[in-house]
């Protein structure tokens, strides 16, 4: 289980307990009062468009609803990618079907769902606030767990088998196992990815707080609908109020949550030696010297663990190991791969069914609007390469850069693109630019610091034996660029453009086409071809032009990048 | 201590009946891993298993431990066939397999947690095994604070904790440095000789010739290409061993006989008690050549040295002068046996003519020796260049030639075939390998 280890309190330190204890119920307090004003809200009767207050004061509120939404979503994710990430790694033959389908799920722009699942979860709670609310939580769920549950999938596949046969050869229960072995192995790599997946969660919070369906306007109370109501409004302060409250409650969460969570969770490296560099928190440790939580861990959740392990030992049978399944059983597993295939091609005939209606002039018309929107991506990823590869090196190779700008940028990085949008458009609007100009803008927004922050990781792997090699012998720039730099951080760069290109093609739908001040900004393009369809209620063309967004964004991770990509595992790859 | 009871009164605590492992090709092309073997597992033996790598030493083990099943045959614990459920046994790992995330005392603690016993007669029962392979005072630490040694000592204890009948131990000394290994073998050997613990049998699989010889009662040496026994005798020197005793050397230049010698009888030439019962006469037809995987460099260092001791040695002493063990040493060897460079006799290598001029010759006229020796005597060499002769282009896919030795070998084995083969024709220039298209071709006039 894993666990707080209760902290040697010093002499010196008797001040510091009372003060942690004081901090610690205070927050449980604020906890508690947090839930009963939630549940009142979202219980209370059904508001679609709430009334968006832009002051200042109102702040703290719309950043507490979005949080509540984004940690919700993850909590969702969290259990579905634990479940999924296990049949695919366990059941073989789910395994065929459930991995390429992730690939596809991850390749779905996830805003073209937003229409039917806020119209489906609004049907479900009609009376209530609840359905909205759920409609949001569904989609930045979507937008959250396909790469978490990739990454406890691989996880469980990377388990060295030595460690398998451990847990088989001394009879670990299921539950022991996945106390002990499994979700230790997989610990570091989803708190990553829980990382990325919450930065992603912001992302289309922002867009799915204030949205228009058709005649309807829906606005839900956070932080992103106060952004967007800032900027239609031209409001210049209530902008900047509501970024810095934004960027505030990223950095609270990093510290508060995210760094705490990376430094407890060093324990779970797969390290035989313990490595120089280790991940620290200050919260950690102060929460680790709280005789509170101690006492809470000591008594109950160690004797709770300790219960359950106990629990399932004692009352799991050995003998039934491996025994056949019972015909039943088989039978069972039979008819619902059965029904699964009929309920497959029933949804497959419908959809062939709604394309045959897009007559060939739509269809031309949405392939042009693929092709302008292809255009736009690789002009995205073009700027964004050309700027970010240079700066990446230069910081990467030097240290005192490094300190500095590092920090500068991951805040930067993580503010949402989403909410800079109505920002952006706005001062675009003001110098003159077109919206062809603005979506590419905004995608870079979304998508640059993917390749920034991988090339930065690029440079700072690149051995220091070969920068002293190449000084050594005195490679002129050009050299130096072509034999060691591009070679070096090309696996990074790669990794940095495959991301940046998924985003990208997802951020098209809201780049592209922009509810401001009452007016619609458009352009040509794929993303702009979805939210048009969502805004009139064109569902025949959205079902079309989702598919066909989902089939370019496959093939060119087929054709392009999945080739770079092994390019990279074998021949640029810097071993030893 | 007598080593085989054939009719002793309990019966064997394990006994594996024709026991094989193979795996069939998607073709239906059956590739052996382990050809049909009996074998019987006595209360009180220590087995030594040896083998070079590829025998299937550690598939055995896992047969017999009841973790991995056999493709045919059956094993008999107490005489009775394992459906599927695991005895109590424990094995000992090589790579240690600790829970990194667990500290000492929660590792050792984890298989009595999975048997459902309660905090305090587990911490009880731990602390008693810790305290028994000197881990007292280390309860609290992680494994990865720990040195190799003290992290074996933790895979022991923990192996120990569930009292199992059988303790199997799979290279346990391998990766540890050979002054801490010989500490861990002695105390091991304490716990064993004085019966401090409830152990009935212990199995070692090991490619440590010496080790054999110094802890088991008992050496089963296993042949490769499929794996199968070559020969089981037992060891009736006193303990402890004397690593410098005439018998002991004797007994491990023996080992370096069979190992090296394919046409050998499985009788140990000094002292008799050889057991028939468990070595079946699976001479099993030679399925091709296959290629050890060796570098010219390192033959070519075999050489150099043969010719220092005036062109013949002892392989047991060499191994031993060399500080090199059986799986590293046997590959080079048998490469330079296979190119013609060495002839083996009795466990003594002697240095051929052409493995003289080879040795004495420069790294120029070293590519043109080895050329030659190897299209006289590499069967995939010349198999390869005729092919590339062949084609107008004088270029192939690497897949053509992967796709025939997938037919004798598991495809593991036969890219590692490849590639030594692809190794040893770009060193004699006899062919060259763009690795970016995967095709190999004729190096340009």
């Amino acid at each position: 289980m894993p666990k707080l280890a209760p902290a040697t309190a010093l002499e010196s330190e008797r001040a510091w307990p009372r003060l942690t204890e004081l901090v610690v119920c205070c927050a449980m307090l604020a906890l508690f009062y947090g839930v009963v004003v939630v549940a009142g809200t979202w219980l209370g009767p059904f508001t679609p468009a709430a009334t968006i207050s832009r002051r200042p004061s109102a702040l703290p509120r719309y950043a507490a609803y979005s949080l509540l939404r984004l940690g919700i979503a993850y909590g969702l994710s969290l259990s579905f990618a634990l479940v999924y990430g296990y049949l695919a790694a366990y059941r073989a033959k789910l395994e065929r079907v459930l991995i390429p389908l992730l690939d596809i799920l991850q390749s779905i722009p996830v805003l073209s769902f937003l229409p039917g699942v806020m119209l489906a979860m609004i049907a479900l709670f009609p009376r209530r606030q609840l359905g909205v609310e759920m409609g949001a939580i569904l989609l930045i769920f979507t937008g959250q767990v396909w790469n978490m549950a990739f990454s406890f999938y691989s996880s469980l596949k990377a388990i060295p088998r030595d460690l398998h046969e451990t847990a088989r050869l001394y009879r670990f229960t299921a539950w022991q196992r996945f106390t002990q072995l499994e979700l230790p192995s997989a610990a570091i790599g989803l708190v990553w990815n829980s990382m990325m997946s919450v930065a992603g969660g912001w992302f289309f919070l922002m867009a799915c707080e204030m949205f228009v369906l058709g005649a309807r306007d829906f606005r839900l109370p956070g932080l992103g609908s106060y952004l967007q109501v800032a900027a239609s409004a031209g409001d210049t302060r209530a902008i900047l109020w509501g970024l810095a409250a934004m960027i505030g409650v990223i950095l609270l969460l990093d510290q508060l949550v995210w760094r705490p969570v990376l430094a407890w969770a060093d324990k779970f490296k797969m390290e035989q030696v313990e490595s120089a560099s280790r991940a620290e928190s200050g919260v950690l440790d102060f929460l680790r010297r709280s005789p509170l939580l101690a006492a809470l861990h000591a008594r109950a959740l160690a004797p709770l663990g300790e219960r359950l392990t106990l629990f399932f030992a004692r009352h799991a049978h050995p003998a039934a190991e491996r025994r056949r399944p019972a015909a039943v059983k088989v039978w069972a597993g039979r008819a619902f791969g059965v029904l699964f295939l009929a309920a497959v091609a029933y949804g497959v005939a419908g959809a062939g069914l709604v394309m045959a209606k897009v007559s060939a002039a739509g269809m031309a018309a949405i392939l042009r609007a693929a092709g302008a929107t292809f255009l736009r991506v690789n002009a995205a990823l073009l700027v964004g390469a050309a700027w970010t590869v240079p700066v990446g090196v230069a910081i990467g190779f030097s240290p005192r850069l490094s300190r500095v700008a590092q920090p500068l940028a991951q805040i930067a990085a993580s503010v949402p693109a989403t909410a800079l949008f109505p920002v952006v458009l706005l001062l675009l609007t003001r110098v003159g630019g077109g919206m062809g100009i603005a979506s590419i803008v905004l995608m870079l927004l979304g998508t640059q610091w993917y390749i920034l922050f991988n090339v930065l990781a690029g440079a700072m792997a690149i051995p220091t034996d070969l920068k002293e090699a190449a000084n050594v012998f005195g490679f002129s720039r050009r050299q130096r660029w072509r034999l060691l730099i591009l070679p070096g951080i090309f696996p990074y760069l790669v990794t940095g453009l495959v991301t940046a290109s998924g985003g990208a093609w997802n951020a098209s739908v809201v780049a592209e086409y922009f509810h401001f001040k009452d007016r619609i900004l458009a352009t040509t393009g794929l993303g702009a071809t979805i939210s048009k369809a969502t805004d009139t209620g064109n569902f025949d063309q959205l079902l079309v032009a989702t598919l066909v967004m989902a089939a370019v964004v496959v093939t060119i991770n087929r054709l392009v990048w999945r080739r770079l990509y092994r390019l990279a595992e074998t021949r640029y790859k810097l071993e030893g | 201590m007598p080593a085989i009871q054939p009719n002793g009164p309990s019966g064997p605590l394990i006994e594996a009946r024709q026991v094989e492992k193979f795996y069939l090709q998607p073709d239906r092309h059956r590739i052996d891993v382990i050809a049909p073997t009996d074998l019987a597992v006595h209360a009180g033996q220590l087995i030594a298993l040896l083998g070079p790598s590829g025998s299937g030493k550690s598939t055995l083990l896992r047969i017999l431990s009841g973790l991995a099943r056999p493709s045919a045959g059956e094993v008999l614990w107490h005489g009775k066939a394992l459906g599927g459920s695991l005895p109590n046994v424990a094995i000992v790992f090589q790579s240690f397999a600790l829970f990194p995330w667990l500290s000492v005392l929660e590792n050792v603690e984890a298989p009595l947690q999975a048997r459902g016993i309660g905090a305090v007669e587990r911490r009880k029962r731990a602390l008693r095994i810790l305290d028994t392979v000197g881990l007292d005072g280390f309860e609290t630490a992680y494994p990865k604070e720990l040195s190799g040694g003290m992290k074996q000592r933790v895979g022991f204890a923990r192996a120990l904790s569930v009292e199992p009948e059988v303790l199997f131990m799979d290279e346990p000394f391998s990766a540890l440095d050979v002054l801490t290994a010989e500490t861990l073998r002695g105390e091991l050997m304490e716990l064993w000789l004085e019966k401090r613990i409830p152990t009935q049998a212990i199995f070692l699989v090991t490619h440590n010739i010496e080790e054999a010889v110094l802890l088991a009662d008992r050496v089963i040496v296993l042949g490769r290409n499929p794996g199968r026994i070559r020969a089981d005798f037992a060891v009736e020197l006193p303990q402890p061993r004397d690593r410098k005793s005439k018998r002991f050397f004797d007994l491990v230049d023996h080992i370096y006989k069979v190992l090296t010698q394919p046409e050998i009888e499985h009788a140990p030439p000094v002292f008799g008690a050889a057991s028939a019962a468990g070595a079946p006469a699976a001479k099993g037809a030679p399925r091709g050549q296959m290629l050890p995987h060796a570098r010219p460099g390192g033959i070519a260092g075999l050489l150099e040295i043969l010719l220092d001791r005036a062109g013949k040695d002892d392989l047991a002493a060499l191994a031993d002068e060399l500080a090199m063990e059986v799986d590293d040493l046997l590959p080079i060897v048998e490469a330079a046996d296979l190119l013609g460079f060495i002839r083996l006799a009795e466990g003594d290598v002697e240095i051929t003519p052409e493995g003289r001029a080879f040795a004495e010759a420069d790294i120029l006229e070293r590519k043109v020796l080895f050329r030659a020796a190897a299209l006289a005597h590499v069967t995939l060499l010349q198999q390869i260049v005729n092919a590339l002769r062949v084609k107008s282009d004088g270029a192939m896919p690497d897949d053509f030639f992967s796709d025939i030795l997938d037919e004798h070998f598991g495809p593991d084995e036969a890219r590692h075939q490849l590639d030594t083969a692809i190794h040893w024709g770009r060193y004699a220039e006899l062919f060259d390998y763009d690795a970016n298209s995967g095709r190999l071709h004729l190096p340009e006039a």
